[in-house]
């Protein structure tokens, strides 16, 4: 009987350094595509540099804070959901195209663990993201403030939220279509998510229709905490949540392995 | 002890679609199984049912005494798959994806000493997508075994391979069977079957038209016969007369003597065939080739997919053909 026991702490430990082995490719394959470098580290610090240096007109428009304190929080946002949503997907949906997720399925690493490992990956460049971010914008001029532990749970949930997005795509459409698609839905959230553009500066009913999507809750949030240093709008985490659970809930009901 | 394998009138659909129906086999530790059969005709089907990938809509399927379909979680340790294509990250090195999925496994072989045995040692540092079709076949076949699996699916291991590839993936599966592993594999080319397997099963259209060794399947159907070229409108009666048994010319110049060739009735056609100062273009003689076998079972399929198949298995064919004959060979009419 020991060696039953034996044999399911070897499994469990199997288990375990097989997933911190997918972990680990999972960060290296996200390191070495240099478009997706571009995409998550790139177009942040651009944004960051370029809009810092115009500066916006009227302090109204950043919730009365400096142009750098409002962009900082706001690239951090961008980064997130770059990560998250427009770099999981279409890494994952090439492999789905690749049969890489088919063979992966007959190993005892298994489905779950590898969404597990790809979601801890997005966790671990989300972390380097932040560092090399919140580096530049000290650079810039950043004096970061605010609650670090409430910022880390709404960058997890905003997190599950845009995988479950970017995973949906991938579940569902083509490589190719996922690409075009995460990329186009990236833009779009960019602009109406409040991270470079301030939301007041959307006409009223775009503002309100902004306001619902993930991207724009986890800006608005940022902002409170990492900017002005005032408390979370609550609609802010109520949007996050809703998003953090429809999100996966409909990449796991659609997802085809095939 | 229990078949490693063990498939009772497996049946899948694809919507309307049967495209297995009716499989039953068994593949036995220590030997490799071949599933053979043109393209189309429901071998990666049976096979990813076998893998947990499909789900059979009818039968009983058994993999080292597990239901994949329900108890894959228990299997996935024990099995290792290569899939008829692609499976790996393109931009990954072979030594990291070799390495990452030994990290999966409880005793894995070494990595490598495995990129060794497959003749990859070279590339160790290529990505994936700049490995030659080869060279990807044979990671894919390391990837599959890197675990240690008590049971291996290959999935058209050898197609797309070079030669001195094929010998290599040839050489490993002998070694796995040796090993005690049940090595189950498809091919649609005759060649790979007749010299890997000990137990073949031709599957046509979604169901099994025959099973054996090879040497069963050719012994099987047909009694053996010779077959010659020579000139046209030859006299087949005097012929027939002077060997003892009928004599028809399949095609103009290629005749067919229906008896089985015993050293008196060749040397009484080569006798009939000088006094007639008639020359012999080619004799074979003997028992059927496994493409006799395969082209007389898969031969009568209607439309253009069985004549491709057909035709590609007699292009890929070349060895199997060479040890028969000796020029070109034709079909006799078959009922």
């Amino acid at each position: 009987m020991t060696r039953g026991v034996e044999g399911v702490a070897g499994r469990r430990g199997v288990l375990t350094r097989g997933f911190g082995a997918q972990v680990r490719a999972e960060v290296t394959m996200t390191l070495r595509r240099g478009e997706s470098l571009l995409l998550t580290l790139g177009i942040p610090i651009v944004l960051l540099g370029f809009f810092t240096l115009i500066g916006y007109p009227d302090r109204s428009m950043t919730g009365g804070v400096d142009t750098i304190a409002f962009l900082a929080p706001g690239v951090i946002a961008l980064a997130v959901m770059s990560t998250a949503m427009v770099g999981l997907g279409i890494a994952t949906g090439f492999e789905r195209q690749y049969g890489v997720l088919k063979r992966l399925a007959t190993t005892p690493l298994g489905r779950p663990a590898l969404i597990g490992a790809k979601i801890a990956a997005v966790g671990v460049v989300e972390l380097l993201q932040v560092v090399v971010l919140v580096i530049a914008g000290v650079l810039l001029g950043w004096q970061p403030r605010g609650d670090v532990v409430s910022a880390i749970v709404l960058v997890a949930l905003a997190t599950l939220a845009f995988a479950g997005l970017g995973l949906l795509m991938a579940g569902t459409l083509r490589g190719e279509v996922t690409l075009a698609a995460a990329n186009g839905l990236y833009l779009l959230l960019l602009l109406l998510g409040g991270m470079v553009v301030p939301l007041s500066k959307l006409p009223g009913a775009v503002q309100g229709l902004a306001r619902a999507l993930p991207a724009a809750a986890l800006a608005d949030a940022l902002h409170a905490i990492l900017g002005t240093g005032s408390a979370v709008p609550g609609r802010a985490w109520l949007v996050l949540i809703a998003w953090a659970v429809a999100g996966p809930a409909a990449a796991a009901l659609t997802f085809r392995w095939e | 002890m229990p078949a490693a394998v063990e498939l009772i009138d497996l049946a899948v659909r694809y919507g309307q679609t049967e495209a297995v129906r009716g499989v039953s086999f068994e593949a036995a530790a220590g030997a490799v199984t071949a599933l053979l059969g043109p393209n189309g005709a429901g071998k990666t089907t049976t096979v990813e049912t076998l893998e947990g990938y499909r789900v059979a809509s009818a039968g009983t399927v058994r993999v080292l005494g597990l239901d994949p379909a329900t108890q894959l979680t228990r299997l996935r340790a024990r099995i290792g798959v290569m899939l008829q294509s692609g499976g790996v990250y393109p931009t990954m090195k072979a030594g990291e994806v070799l390495r990452l999925f030994a990290a999966y496994y409880e005793h894995p072989l070494s990595p490598n000493a495995l990129l060794e045995r497959v003749g990859l040692a070279n590339v160790t540092g290529t990505p994936w997508k700049r490995l030659s079709g080869g060279e990807q076949q044979r990671l894919s076949l390391a990837l599959a075994l890197v675990g240690r699996p008590e049971v291996a699916f290959l999935d058209e291991p050898t197609a797309g391979v070079d030669p001195a590839g094929r010998l290599v993936i040839r050489d490993v599966v002998r070694q796995l069977r040796d090993e005690g592993v049940a090595v189950v594999l498809t091919t649609h080319e005759l060649e790979e079957a007749a010299k890997l397997a000990d137990h073949v099963i031709i599957i046509d259209r979604g169901r099994v038209v025959a099973a054996g060794s090879p040497a069963e399947l050719m012994a099987s159907g047909g009694a053996a016969d010779i077959r010659f070229g020579g000139r046209p409108g030859i006299d087949t009666s005097s012929l027939g007369e002077r060997v003892g048994a009928a004599v028809f010319e399949a095609q103009p110049g290629e005749y067919v003597i229906e008896a089985e060739a015993t050293p008196g009735r060749v040397a009484a056609l080569t006798a009939w065939l000088a006094e007639h100062e008639l020359p012999l273009g080619d004799l074979r003689a003997g028992r059927q080739t496994l493409e006799d076998v395969f082209l007389r079972l898969t031969g009568d399929l209607a439309g253009d997919e069985g004549a491709v198949a057909r035709d590609s298995a007699v292009a890929q064919e070349g060895a199997v053909a060479q040890e028969g004959a000796v020029g070109p060979r034709r079909r006799r009419a078959r009922p």
